[in-house]
């Protein structure tokens, strides 16, 4: 029915399939981005995130197939990766580890544990997150399926705001940013590095978390091993190539988000040659954008100065 | 400011490091509202002594009284509570923060919401009565060393302190600039709101701000008194221990001899030189000029007006937008065998973090230039240590660098040492043009006299020095010609011989006025 609407609509459907793929794949990445943005932020680069994504969406799916809410399963899945997220700070807080490495090893060890725990629950149907038909009013199911819009992007956009409005209005978002460009002057200060940084990276797991959780429980909305496909990686490129916004975060999410569609979107309007090719427009785009965007003559602005590969 | 400076003595404070004493038996006395100046050489104890009085250092023995009260001050922390502060000679600014929050976030109390209109509006008033202006909204990253100087001294006015310690606060300043600022504080020691106790090598700011003065010489007090009882000489005397030593330390720094006979090609010209700052905006605009072979030619100027994309362009960390250099009448792009071909050294400024790779050993970075040619690489492959180590071992006895050996890492060399290192790395070879900035940035004065005379040396055997300094008085002493930056151009320009002070002062504030010799219009078009 889906492809008779699109027939019906012409290419206009492409646009439109676009800008609802866009809000529909944009989530997740949305909420890892912003999670690892404000961990990177206090000066810490988690990389395990995509580890916590494939733990959230474990967690989520199984939590709201065990006691039928799915809130419960988003809010499980945050917790996850809180702790995984805990475990990064706790690590990386002692002396001379290399937050990259344990990034790296935790990413394995979240796919790894969800993977197994993760094995009952790849069968059984879960009670999924409803979405917001904003769209009711057309009678063009096209429209009406691209304004479907999940509660989940909504809770990320306004977090997006918060947390742009937070670092530069609350004494939290202000201490994080201090951390993070000169742990000297914060510590001359009497705050502690160590607990700023911890507290950052749970927060930011817990966030991943989430994002896990609405690959899982809306869409595509099951659980299986290969639900992630490096997304939590790709969320923390696109931190760097939003040069650590949130609102820029939010965009670049979108932008990603809506390269993703365009392949099953020009596929549905009968566009199938290259349809790999397509595919792969979020990749090349990014890559467009950061060699467009670069410039010897001029150094990365935003980027916090305690971030370094060779602590 | 309603506040009222305290009353501060230390009595027989004594400090030991290992073996080592870095202080023994100091005491000191700044009566509340005075301007106290801490005078000696690097290593004398000063640094130890004001450590001691924030609590960045505890003392081993003896005590500090403050407004009649002994304290036992064991944390900066304590120290602010009780309204004592620094201003370090390292910034302790956040750089990615602007000069607004910083200065917010330095409060001991910030509210976990803040209301930046209120906040704006209190930083203005607070900043009412200041004589110098510091924009609020700029990154700190952005901010010029003389002008993040400025806000450091700001945060602890800010901070309502009511003693502050100033350690060495005017190395980044010009004259005009240091006496605004020092007057300012002067002015409020008066008014009885503020004492100051300033770690300083400059007896001008000593003769010129301070109402008393303590010298330490190798962790004792060698000498205290009032100003102006003492004079320069006195106090010059106190410092190393003798008049004779001091009066030889003098003539050692005393401009040497009529410059050698000068090339007649320029060695180094630049031409119509634009270039970006960081920021992507222009920083160096249509900038010329000439150094010959024989000459030292000084470039003052405010920092920030363009002088460090200059010096960076000239030694390959920037790309020029357009304009042409020519070293000895060949197009040059600094590029590393460029500049060994046609003979180009550069001692840049913090040259730990510009000249040398900090975890390498002092032999390796001594080595940098030339490690992959003979002697030192056979075959452009293979590296031979032993003559690392004997090119470095010479090396370091030549120029007297103090180091555990030529296998420590560089990073572990003082500031001084590592100048010395550096500048012994780019002198071993001839060098038809030197680039040097800000070289004696916070090096006590021994080794000042020690580094001019290096530079001077290099000028008398032929070479062009191209120096780029905030500190006038330097290049007063040791340039031939003197050339004034403001703004990305040159716009002044005098034989070092013939320079008024005054003059130049104007150029550098980028007052230019009527009296601006005609000359400077004719320099920056003429070339």
């Amino acid at each position: 029915m889906a492809v008779d609407a699109a027939q019906a609509l012409g290419l206009w459907g492409v646009p439109l399939a676009v800008f609802g793929g866009a809000i529909r794949a944009s989530t997740p990445f949305i909420f890892v981005s912003l999670g690892e943005c404000l961990t990177e932020k206090s000066g810490r680069i988690n990389l395990g995130l995509e580890g916590t994504l494939v733990m959230g969406a474990m967690g989520g799916y199984g939590v709201s197939y065990l006691t039928g809410n799915p809130w419960l399963g988003v809010l499980a899945a945050g917790l996850a990766g809180c702790l995984l997220g805990l475990l990064h700070g706790v690590v990386c807080s002692l002396p001379r580890v290399n937050d990259i490495a344990v990034g790296i090893g935790l990413m394995l060890l979240g796919t790894g544990v969800a993977f197994f725990l993760g094995k009952p629950f790849v069968q059984p149907r879960a009670p999924i997150l409803p979405a917001l038909h904003l769209g009711a009013w057309s009678s063009i199911a096209q429209v009406r399926a691209a304004l479907e819009v999940n509660v989940l992007f909504v809770i990320g956009a306004l977090l997006a705001v918060l947390l742009h409005w937070g670092f530069v209005n609350t004494r939290v978002g202000l201490v994080v940013r201090m951390v993070g460009d000169s742990a000297d002057a914060a510590r001359a200060m009497g705050y502690s590095v160590g607990r700023v940084r911890i507290l950052s990276t749970a927060a930011g797991g817990f966030l991943a978390g989430v994002g896990g959780s609405f690959l899982s429980l809306y869409y595509p909305g099951s659980w299986n091993e290969g639900l992630s496909s490096g997304q939590g990686l790709m969320a923390v490129a696109l931190v760097i190539f939003a040069r650590w916004s949130p609102l820029r975060c939010f965009f670049a999410a979108l932008l990603f988000g809506g390269m993703g569609a365009l392949g099953p979107a020009l596929q549905s309007v009968g566009v199938t040659s290259g349809y790999y090719l397509f595919n792969a427009a979020p990749y090349v785009l990014t890559l467009v954008i950061m060699a467009a965007s670069c410039s010897p003559r001029r150094t990365l602005a935003g980027a916090p100065g305690e971030l370094s590969v060779t602590r | 400011m309603a506040t009222v400076a305290l009353d501060l003595e230390m009595i027989d404070v004594t400090k030991r490091f290992g073996g080592f004493v870095a202080l023994d038996g100091v005491s000191l006395r700044a009566p509340r509202g005075s301007f106290h100046a801490l005078l000696g050489e690097n290593g004398a104890g000063k640094s130890t002594l004001v450590k001691c009085l924030v609590g960045y250092q505890l003392a081993d023995s003896g005590q500090v009284i403050v407004d009649a009260r002994e304290r036992d001050i064991r944390t900066p922390q304590q120290a602010h509570a009780i309204g004592i502060g620094m201003v370090y000679q390292h910034f302790t600014l956040v750089p990615c923060m602007s000069v607004a929050e910083n200065l917010v976030m330095a409060r001991a109390q910030v509210p976990m919401i803040i209301d930046w209109r209120r906040e704006r509006e209190a930083l203005e008033d607070a900043l009412r009565g200041l004589p110098f202006r510091v924009p609020l909204d700029v990154p700190v990253a952005n901010l010029a060393a003389g002008e993040k100087q400025k806000v450091e001294i700001l945060k602890q006015l800010y901070l309502g302190r009511r003693l502050l310690i100033l350690d060495e606060p005017t190395s980044v300043l010009t004259p005009a600039e240091a006496d605004e600022v020092l007057g300012y504080l002067k002015g409020l020691t008066r008014a009885g709101a503020l004492t100051v106790l300033m770690i300083t090598h400059k007896f001008r700011e000593v003769m010129a701000f301070a109402d008393a003065v303590t010298v330490l010489r190798r962790g004792r007090v060698s000498g205290t008194g009032s100003i102006p009882g003492l004079d320069v000489a006195d106090l010059g005397a106190l410092m190393v221990g003798t008049r004779e030593g001091f009066a030889g330390a003098a003539e050692h720094a005393s401009p040497a001899a009529p410059p050698a006979r000068l090339g007649d090609r320029p060695a180094l010209e630049i031409r119509a030189l634009e270039a970006e700052g960081d920021n992507g905006l222009p920083a160096v605009r249509s900038l010329s000029l000439q150094v010959r072979p024989g000459e030292i030619v000084g470039i003052a100027g405010v920092s920030g007006n363009g002088q460090r994309e200059l010096v960076q362009t000239l030694i390959g960390q920037r790309q020029r937008v357009s304009g042409a250099i020519q070293v000895g009448g060949v197009a040059y792009r600094a590029t590393r065998a460029q500049m060994r071909a046609l003979g180009v050294s550069a001692l840049p400024e913090e040259p730990l973090g510009n000249a040398c790779v900090r975890e390498m050993s002092v032999a390796e970075n001594m080595a940098l230039r030339s490690f992959d040619r003979p002697p030192l690489a056979a075959g452009g492959l293979w590296l031979r240590r032993r003559e690392f180590t004997r090119q470095a071992r010479q090396l370091i006895s030549d120029y007297k660098v103090k180091t555990r050996g030529p296998e420590a890492p560089i990073g572990t060399l003082s500031g001084g040492n590592v100048q010395r290192a550096v500048l012994a790395r780019e002198l071993s070879r001839k060098a038809a043009v030197l680039i040097v900035a800000n070289p004696v940035f916070g090096l006590d004065f021994a080794a000042v006299a020690e580094i001019h005379q290096r530079l001077r040396k290099a000028r008398d055997e032929g070479t062009a020095v191209l120096m780029v300094s905030e500190d006038l008085d330097e290049l007063l002493e040791v340039s031939d010609r003197l050339l004034v930056m403001f703004n990305g151009r040159i716009v002044h320009e005098t034989p070092t011989a013939l320079a008024d002070v005054g003059t130049i002062g104007r150029h550098m504030a980028g007052h230019a006025g009527m009296e601006s010799s005609p000359s400077t219009q004719t320099t920056a078009s003429s070339q």
